[in-house]
């Protein structure tokens, strides 16, 4: 397979595409995409301090590691949620990636420590609070996140969230009719009131193999095990699902978020009755008199194509 | 072929020669949800994989 913009030897394969591509020009492609989400969504503008929300993992160092190729001033912080020895790795990737790339970018890395504020990790935390580690563990960093950006005086809050992720929770609200947190679910979220910071998502138009791929072409050294907090959860069972159907139908999660998105962004009218619509669009079959929209109903169509065609020998 | 799998950490061997996209299938894995890596290197669905190849299927779903 070769790559469908230079010729040479093809890394990857992107069905939703219908294209392939080679290291080169498979890091422009998703430079491309960043920067595509960047503008459509007016995240932020090249004078902006952006703080990046890191955790170790590839979203998030990739989204950094993308926002400072592009030229941003992008800092990151890293919250130690004290899991053990996952929080140690990932706190070890960071600072990495941090000293060895970040730094000659003029970028800093900053950290907030779980355990030095609480007395406690977030393990145990969620066990005195009689919570979820995972609610626990969102509620903790959402807020830290908010705080430093806020307090640091940073224009603007990306995360790496990306299509997968943004898919899997769409699922997820609408399997549960939960729409009070769709309005959520946009890649640009504004500093609404006082004390809220911009929050961003510049990887929503990129799945998370596209960036898992990013991250192995451009030697991103991030945490490849999973958090042992999150097994069983029902963010793994979504994206699950749709990546099944992914593999069927290339593009359903694209169709899926992006036509979410669509639906937000068009002015709301008044939405017509199913009878109202029919009124309008429906006028009896010219030769059977039942509903239709073309002149002649498809049934009748139907059956006088079967009467005019050549009998079919019997098998 | 030495197939590196994770989570949990642990690896198989499949028989080579044999696409990606069918070690893929043989250990019933997802396209979507994985990267097949030969050294440093991606690999494409359709590369052919030797006998005495080693290679790492990723995963790349994380839950939060």
């Amino acid at each position: 397979m070769n790559c469908g913009k230079c010729k040479t030897k093809a890394v990857i394969s992107l069905p939703r595409h219908n294209a392939a591509f080679c290291k080169d020009c498979f890091t422009t492609f998703v430079h491309e995409q960043v920067a595509r989400a960047i503008k459509s969504f007016k995240m932020f503008t090249p004078d902006d301090r952006i703080l990046v929300a890191v955790s170790g993992g590839k979203d998030s160092l990739a989204l950094w590691h993308i926002l400072l190729k592009l030229g941003y001033r992008a800092d990151a912080l890293y919250v130690n949620l004290g899991i053990g020895s996952y929080s140690e790795e990932s706190h070890r990737k960071v600072q990495h990636y941090a000293e060895t790339v970040a730094a000659s970018h003029g970028a800093a890395l900053l950290v907030h420590v779980v355990e030095q504020e609480a007395g406690a990790g977030i393990r145990e935390l969620a066990n005195i609070l009689h919570r979820p580690t995972c609610s626990t563990c969102g509620t903790i960093k959402r807020y830290q996140f908010n705080r430093a950006a806020v307090e640091q005086n940073y224009d603007v809050m990306a995360t790496g969230h990306n299509l997968d992720d943004e898919a899997a929770r769409l699922l997820g609200n609408v399997l549960h009719w939960q729409e009070e947190y769709l309005d959520k679910q946009s890649p640009t979220l504004p500093a609404s009131v006082e004390g809220f910071a911009k929050k961003v998502k510049p990887l929503c138009r990129l799945s998370e193999r596209e960036i898992a791929a990013y991250a192995v072409v451009n030697r991103i050294d991030y945490i490849v095990e999973e958090c042992p907090m999150a097994k069983g959860s029902k963010m793994l069972l979504y994206k699950e699902v749709l990546n099944r159907l992914e593999t069927e139908s290339p593009g359903t999660k694209q169709r899926f978020y992006w036509g979410f998105l669509d639906k937000q962004t068009k002015p709301e009218s008044a939405p017509e009755t199913m009878a109202e619509k029919d009124q309008r669009t429906l006028t009896p079959c010219l030769s059977c008199g039942q509903p239709t929209t073309a002149e002649t109903c498809s049934y009748c169509k139907m059956m006088a194509k079967a009467k005019t065609a050549p009998a079919q020998p019997r098998a | 072929m030495i197939v590196q799998l994770s989570h949990p950490q642990r690896q198989v061997e499949i028989k080579g020669p044999k696409r990606t996209k069918d070690v893929l299938r043989e250990l019933n894995l997802v396209i979507e949800a994985h990267l097949v890596i030969r050294g440093d290197d991606l690999v494409t669905e359709d590369e052919m994989l030797a006998d005495a190849d080693q290679i790492e299927i990723r995963p790349v779903i994380s839950g939060g």
